[in-house]
């Protein structure tokens, strides 16, 4: 059997005394296309974090691409590209600007770096625009070009967080056949969450659903409907993580929330 | 290395882009040279004091730096609420380059705008005693923008909110001017008043550029200039322990 090219072990994220992650593993095989989903605050962005090195989990170890997440750091960042949840390009820049700045980033030589740049906007489709300052940008466009910048190092793993958020369902549907021709063609792994279960289901090959900061369901759509008795994804996911909506400031949150929960404590 | 130069191409280019900050930045020094030099000068003159243009205009100059350098704080502060500044994070670079870079470029841009001022005060009618010294005062200005660049990079690498970062911008950039030799000679002031601007190292900035540039000092070049290294190091050292703290 082929190693796992992201794997997580019994990894932990507690600040101060609020755990936002407890405990999880899982592996994610080379070429998978693997959905992270969960209710708000039950710990998605947090591990995202982790996996992406921005946080450094409290304890456990977390592998990528064969690298320790947080002893080979370099490493493991060369490894992955990621398209954040919010929008994460300079406006006050061009399109083709902030291209070569994260070509300049990630140490890819300058005499191919112009080529690549151009073969990824083109595939983007935003080539004859590569020159208009990205606040010019509509929505579904910056979410291109993230991901044209996300690929253009040539990452083992690319990391979606929430990528659809916001988009129309043509340019959502136009980036999910994109993505899934990565995986199929270049064996790409793809690691992405998302609100959608639609999305997930017709995309992920398989799923991890995490709530209260640990992992309660893992395997294929058909395998989560198995467990749960239910039919489709959806069904089995609200069966899992219940049906109320979650409080973003209650007591398990994710890092992004985790100020705003504390100043919200602190006003109670 | 390269990465070091992008970032810091990636401040100018930001910098030249907006027009509004340009103009918003340089507003106030030239009111300053107006309201001051012309309003004032007259009395100072009257009082047996001499030229204030001429003791002024290293003040204003340092003023300008000091604003346009801790303002340039707000573009991290930015990149942190908009997001930039993970695509950064997450780059296999250390993050004490990408702070360098990105303050490198805060402090280009503030050395530009002191030069700026330095032009339009000689059309107020300010001439440097010695043009000879004017390269040596130009020095002087890097290290100053240098120095305050990192005070602006340190406090917006700790605040989150654009409020806050107004709120600690009045409470540091206006005391540090007013409470400096930029505006007064510090021989006949209060004794209160003399020993917090003996406690405050925009002073000395001020100071050694008045020395270079008109010929009058109140603590001695010497002086300065150690008290402006010293300055410059322990803001670098703020900058950098606060930028390691940051997290996304």
């Amino acid at each position: 059997m082929a190693e796992a090219i992201i794997s997580a072990n019994d990894v932990r994220k507690q600040f101060g005394d609020v755990k936002a992650v407890k405990g999880i593993s899982f592996d994610v095989m080379p070429g998978e296309i693997f959905a992270f989903l969960g209710p708000n605050g039950a710990g998605k962005s947090t591990t995202i974090k982790m996996l992406t090195t921005m946080l450094s989990p409290t304890s456990g170890k977390l592998m990528m691409a064969g690298h320790d997440v947080t002893k080979e750091r370099d490493d493991a960042r060369k490894a992955f590209g990621i398209v954040f949840q919010d929008p994460s390009l300079d406006e006050e820049l061009t399109a083709y600007e902030n291209m070569e700045l994260h070509a300049v980033l990630y140490n890819i030589p300058k005499l191919i770096r112009k080529d690549k740049i151009e073969d990824l906007m083109n595939l983007v489709e935003l080539w004859d625009r590569k020159d208009s300052l990205v606040k010019t940008y509509s929505g579904g466009m910056r979410r291109r070009l993230e991901i044209a910048r996300g690929l253009l190092h040539e990452p083992k793993i690319l990391f979606l967080d929430e990528p659809t958020l916001g988009l129309d369902t043509q340019t959502r549907n136009l980036m999910w056949d994109y993505v899934k021709k990565l995986s199929d063609e270049k064996g790409m792994t793809i690691f992405f969450t998302t609100h959608y279960l639609d999305e997930a289901e017709a995309v992920a090959e398989r799923i991890a659903i995490i709530d209260n900061g640990l992992i309660v369901a893992h395997g294929t759509t058909k395998q989560l409907c198995k467990q749960t008795n239910t039919k489709t994804l959806e069904q089995a996911y609200l069966k899992l993580t219940g049906a109320t909506p979650r409080d973003e400031s209650s007591s398990s949150n994710d890092g992004l929330n985790f100020k705003s929960a504390r100043r919200n404590k602190m006003l109670r | 290395m390269e990465v070091l130069y992008v970032l810091w191409l990636r401040q100018i280019r930001r910098y030249f882009r907006s027009g509004s900050r340009i103009l918003g930045t340089m507003g106030q020094p030239i009111l300053l040279l107006l309201a001051l030099g012309y309003g004032i000068g007259a009395i100072y003159r009257r009082a047996g004091e001499g030229n204030y243009l001429q003791f002024l205009v290293p003040g204003i100059v340092t003023q300008t730096v000091l604003l346009s350098a801790i303002f340039w704080g707000i573009i991290i502060l930015q990149d942190k609420r908009f997001g930039f500044l993970s695509e950064m994070l997450v780059a296999p670079v250390q993050r004490i380059r990408i702070l360098l870079g990105s303050a490198a470029g805060g402090a280009t841009i503030s050395i530009m705008q002191g030069i700026i001022v330095f032009v339009v005060a000689g059309l107020f009618g300010f001439r440097p005693y010695n043009w000879a010294l004017v390269p040596l005062a130009f020095l002087v200005l890097i290290v100053m923008s240098l120095a305050l660049t990192s005070l602006g990079a340190g406090i917006a690498s700790m605040v989150d909110d654009f409020q806050g970062f107004q709120g600690i911008n009045n409470l540091i950039v206006l005391p540090l001017f007013f409470l400096s030799s930029a505006l007064y000679p510090l021989n006949d002031v209060p004794t209160p008043l003399r020993v917090i601007s003996t406690l405050n190292p925009v002073s000395y900035m001020v100071d050694a550029l008045r020395c270079l540039l008109s010929n009058q000092t109140h603590f001695g070049l010497q002086k300065d200039l150690i008290v402006m290294a010293i300055t410059f190091a322990a803001s670098l050292y703020f900058a950098v322990t606060r930028f390691h703290k940051i997290q996304m």
